[in-house]
């Protein structure tokens, strides 16, 4: 397959559209993904970086789980290692109140096949002697952990690439139509590009493009507030995050082999979808040492070096529209994952290329269709 | 554009070194009382950096033929005392929203500014090479610092490496302090500072003391030479020497337990990024500088640029365009400058850029140096990324950019933010990609400024 | 051993003495603590990233390569920082996590 036709044009090239390049090329379709910068440069690339499944909307457990398997075989499927860490995912909380929030959602996970372990107090600090005083339980996933997301969307770009598929950054799409059986794709600079099957997962942009599509969503876009530290000793292995009724309490954190901390959360910032832009709110830095300190103590001593933002979509209900369109044969979509995206896009991607090759996906996704907007908007 | 005069606008200047002192002075005489915002003590800033209490050297031996200046500086900045707000040991770390943060001991306060002049200085520009992170290898305004400030060499036998004014200042200045100069190794060939003599000539008090400089330490036997390609810093736990190839290809070696490395100066620019102002690729300079009209306003409403943070035109440059920008200041809030006052100093400052060109001229940034640079010549120092590392990402994992480059390979990740691998890995990169270097851009500015204690709570 | 800078002068100033990795230090009044370590040796620290030890190179707070750390864990940059009588730094095991 060469040139400007293919069995999928895919709209955006972020996690989920270059996963998808790479599974439909191994189930033999040809692909072509256009994207307007560089693979992977957006809320792909500048997310916290957690691979964990606890703490979400249970029906994305499937899914989560889905996406687990994958990242387990990236290094042979994709030929890179992405820092990926299995070493756990830990949320911990600060009241009784909470543990036992903690304690109710293991139960529940427990039916889709995801084994938490609560852990108290004095066992806690046992196992993971850097939490404060302050930290009265937590519940650990002990086979989810993180990975570094600047490297892995570009690298299921690069493994798409070399399965077959046509990759074009730096190609901004501007309209998208439908011509008989096929779709008709236009790029600034005047490409074209045909295809009967178009997967929109444009990120923070898609909600738009739906609209103009004739399926709107409601959609709103928000910056992240990530922060980093300098290199400390290596010693805090999972991942971190907080249960609390309290949102600002929600700091996520997790150190790298090389020592640095990232950690974000608690706060929300302004994002620009028109400008590209958004940035880490000085405020909000400030606001989250306390929160940081208040889970693990000893990064009172540490110096943050940088601080970062980006743009994330969230449809309305806070859930990622996943699936066909309700209203456009051959018409697909999976964006808006409300920062939460990561760990699901190895899943979405292989989801996506089954349900565009197949008909049908083994995985239940019928929680995340478009339609379920239409009764809304009417 | 004269605004409605406002009866105490907040005018902010950060940094107090030349540029600093002379904007919040001309500021004050129009009475204003701006904020003065100084990561040091006591004013000076790097060049004009003063001694600590308890230091009884006299200024020319600090300062040498610079003396007068130095103490006239400081003699007036002190005058500044109870007519400024001096923030001393502060670091601005971040600015948004017309307001700029401030960190001191733990606290931080955000300051809305009317005007807000950026005097952020400069530091040393480097070029890698093989071996410059072993223990022993200074920057030459470092090597500088530890004379003036502490009355230190950086070594008991000294190899000064790289090129510029600075090179030979310094290595004069050590020797003169009694310190043992080895050697004065300059990567400019002799013929660039003949091609230079034209433009030196706009000012021909600084010739006349750069060629004294040269002379004084060829009539004391102290080997200088041009035209160098610097091969490598040897030693295992610290410095034993330095390879170079001369002008004429020949390998040499210079025994020496210190280098003082340095190619010229880069500008400190990451408030004005910060800020928002407008970038532009400067081919003098070699490097993206904030655009400034000729009195220091940027892009960005109420930003104003003075002193070396704006472009390298040295310390006299730096006093002239600080009271510039101060004038600048005046008249967009709506205070009266005559004419005269601007135009005299704008008089003053093209003479300087003028020799600025030639100086650049004379001493060029080695650029071709970093294409030939080994593999495993470590660029970024901070993470230890090395230049091959870095041309993977372009060779491999198809980075067209500095970002691109630094989210694959780290590269300015770490605690210096950029500033001591920035100029080379940009230039390392685009010989990597065979293009300008302009077109694989600049590193995208992000606060903290500087390191910043996670202690550090919000102060109203 | 003998350090990796030299004093050229200033000599007449009050003596302090800091303490570093557990071993004495003697330093004059209006060093920094930079000077005061390399006055007696040649390194400050070890790079993270095992490409051996480090001295400082700027100088002038911009560079952070110049990091110690005092006993309880703090670190500090040690071009810009004046000695303290008393204080006590180590330079080999970062002292992390210490809350």
């Amino acid at each position: 397959m060469t040139g400007q036709a293919a069995d999928v044009v895919i709209v955006g090239g972020g996690l989920m559209g270059a996963a998808t390049a790479f599974f439909l090329r191994r189930r033999g379709l040809s692909a072509i993904l256009l994207e307007r910068g560089l693979i992977g440069q957006q809320a792909s690339g500048v997310n916290f970086g957690n691979v964990r499944r606890q703490g979400r909307f249970l029906p994305q457990l499937p899914l989560a789980n889905r996406a687990r398997e994958i990242w387990g075989r990236l290094p042979e499927l994709i030929g890179e290692d992405v820092e990926f860490l299995a070493l756990g995912h830990i949320r911990v909380c600060f009241s009784e109140a909470d543990a036992a929030v903690l304690e109710a959602h293991a139960r529940d996970v427990r039916d889709y096949g995801l084994e938490l372990e609560i852990i108290s107090r004095n066992a806690l600090r046992d196992r993971f002697p850097y939490f404060s005083p302050e930290v009265v339980a937590g519940s650990l996933s002990p086979d989810d952990g993180h990975a570094n997301p600047r490297l892995v969307a570009p690298a299921f770009g690069r493994a798409a690439v070399r399965a077959g598929a046509v990759v074009r950054e730096n190609t901004e799409v501007t309209s998208i139509a439908k011509v008989g059986e096929d779709f008709v794709v236009e790029t600034a600079g005047g490409g074209r590009y045909r295809a009967p099957v178009v997967l929109v997962c444009s990120g923070a942009w898609a909600g738009d493009m739906a609209a103009r599509l004739g399926e709107a969503v409601p959609f709103a876009v928000h910056g992240p507030q990530m922060a980093v530290t300098e290199p400390l000793p290596y010693r805090i292995e999972p991942s971190i995050g907080v249960y609390s009724k309290d949102r600002t309490d929600g700091i996520y954190l997790r150190q790298v082999t090389r020592g640095n901390v990232v950690y974000g959360g608690g706060w929300r910032g302004a994002a620009h979808a028109d400008t590209q832009r958004a940035y880490a709110d000085p405020a909000v830095t400030l606001k989250q040492f306390a929160k940081l300190n208040r889970i693990v103590p000893a990064l009172a001593r540490a110096r943050i070096i940088r601080t970062w933002s980006g743009i994330e979509g969230y449809p309305g209900d806070d859930l990622p529209v996943i699936g066909p369109s309700a209203a456009v044969p051959g018409l697909f979509y999976a964006f808006g994952f409300c920062g939460h995206g990561f760990q699901l896009g190895p899943g979405v991607g292989d989801v996506m290329a089954e349900l565009i090759a197949t008909g049908a996906t083994s995985t239940p996704i019928e929680a995340f269709h478009i339609r379920r907007f239409a009764a809304a908007t009417g | 554009m004269a605004k409605p005069v406002k009866p105490s606008p907040v005018v902010v200047v950060i940094g107090a070194g030349p540029a600093g002192t002379r904007t919040a002075e001309r500021l004050v005489a129009a009475g204003l009382r701006p904020v003065v915002v100084d990561e040091g003590r006591r004013g000076g800033g790097q060049i004009y950096r003063r001694q600590p209490d308890g230091f009884r050297r006299p200024a020319t031996d600090l300062y040498g033929f610079e003396a007068g200046k130095a103490t006239a500086l400081h003699r007036d900045f002190d005058a500044l005392a109870g007519r400024i707000d001096y923030r001393p040991e502060t670091l601005a770390w971040h600015l948004q929203d017309g307001a700029v943060h401030l960190a001191r001991d733990g606290r931080s306060t955000a300051v809305r500014y009317d005007a807000l002049v950026l005097a952020t200085g400069a530091t040393d520009r480097v070029m890698p090479v093989p071996g410059w992170t072993r223990p022993g290898v200074f920057g030459l305004g470092g090597a500088q610092i530890a004379l003036k400030a502490q009355a230190c060499a950086i070594g008991g036998r000294v190899v000064f490496l790289g090129t510029g004014p600075l090179l030979y200042l310094v290595a004069y200045q050590y020797a003169k302090a009694g310190a043992l100069v080895e050697a004065v190794l300059d990567t400019s060939p002799w013929s660039r500072r003949l091609a230079a003599m034209p433009a030196l000539a706009a000012r021909p008090a600084m010739l006349a003391k750069g060629m004294y400089y040269a002379g004084w330490l060829a009539a004391r036997r102290v080997p200088v030479l041009t035209g160098v390609t610097p091969l490598g810093i040897d030693g295992d736990a610290h410095v034993t020497g330095v390879r170079i190839l001369d002008s004429a290809g020949r390998a040499r070696r210079f025994d020496g337990d210190a280098v003082g490395l340095g190619f010229g100066l880069r500008s400190e620019t990451q408030l004005a990024d910060l800020a928002r102002c407008r970038f532009a690729f400067d081919p003098l300079a070699r490097q993206w500088l904030p655009e400034t009209d000729p009195d220091g306003r940027t892009s960005t409403p109420g930003v104003y640029l003075a002193g070396d943070g704006a472009r390298i035109l040295g310390a006299d440059a730096a006093e002239v365009s600080g009271r510039l920008a101060a004038c600048a200041v005046l008249r967009d809030l709506g205070r009266p400058v005559a004419d005269g006052e601007i135009d005299g100093l704008r008089r003053a400052g093209r003479a300087m850029q003028r020799f600025r060109h030639g100086l650049e001229t004379a001493f060029p940034w080695p650029v071709r140096l970093a294409a030939g640079l080994p593999d495993d010549t470590v660029v970024c120092r901070c993470e230890a990324v090395t230049a091959g590392e870095l041309r993977r990402t372009a060779s491999e994992l198809g980075a067209p950019e500095v970002n691109r480059a630094k989210a694959f390979s780290r590269v300015g990740m770490g605690r210096c933010q950029g500033r001591y691998c920035g100029l080379a890995g940009a230039e390392v990169l685009a010989a990597a990609l065979g293009v300008p270097v302009e077109s694989v851009g600049r590193q995208r500015g992000q606060g903290p400024v500087k390191p910043l204690p996670t202690t550090t709570e919000f102060a109203s | 051993m003998g350090g990796q800078f030299r004093r050229l002068g200033e000599f007449d100033r009050p003596p302090v003495t800091i303490e570093v990795d557990g071993a004495a230090v003697r330093a004059l009044a209006g060093d920094t603590v930079q000077v005061a370590l390399l006055a007696e040796g040649r390194r400050l620290r070890d790079s993270e990233f095992g490409d051996g030890p480090r001295a400082g190179f700027c100088l002038m707070a911009a560079c952070q390569d110049c990091l110690v750390w005092t006993v309880d864990g703090d670190p500090m940059r040690a071009c810009s920082t004046p000695v303290v009588d008393g204080m006590r730094l180590v330079t080999r095991e970062v002292p992390w996590p210490n809350p």
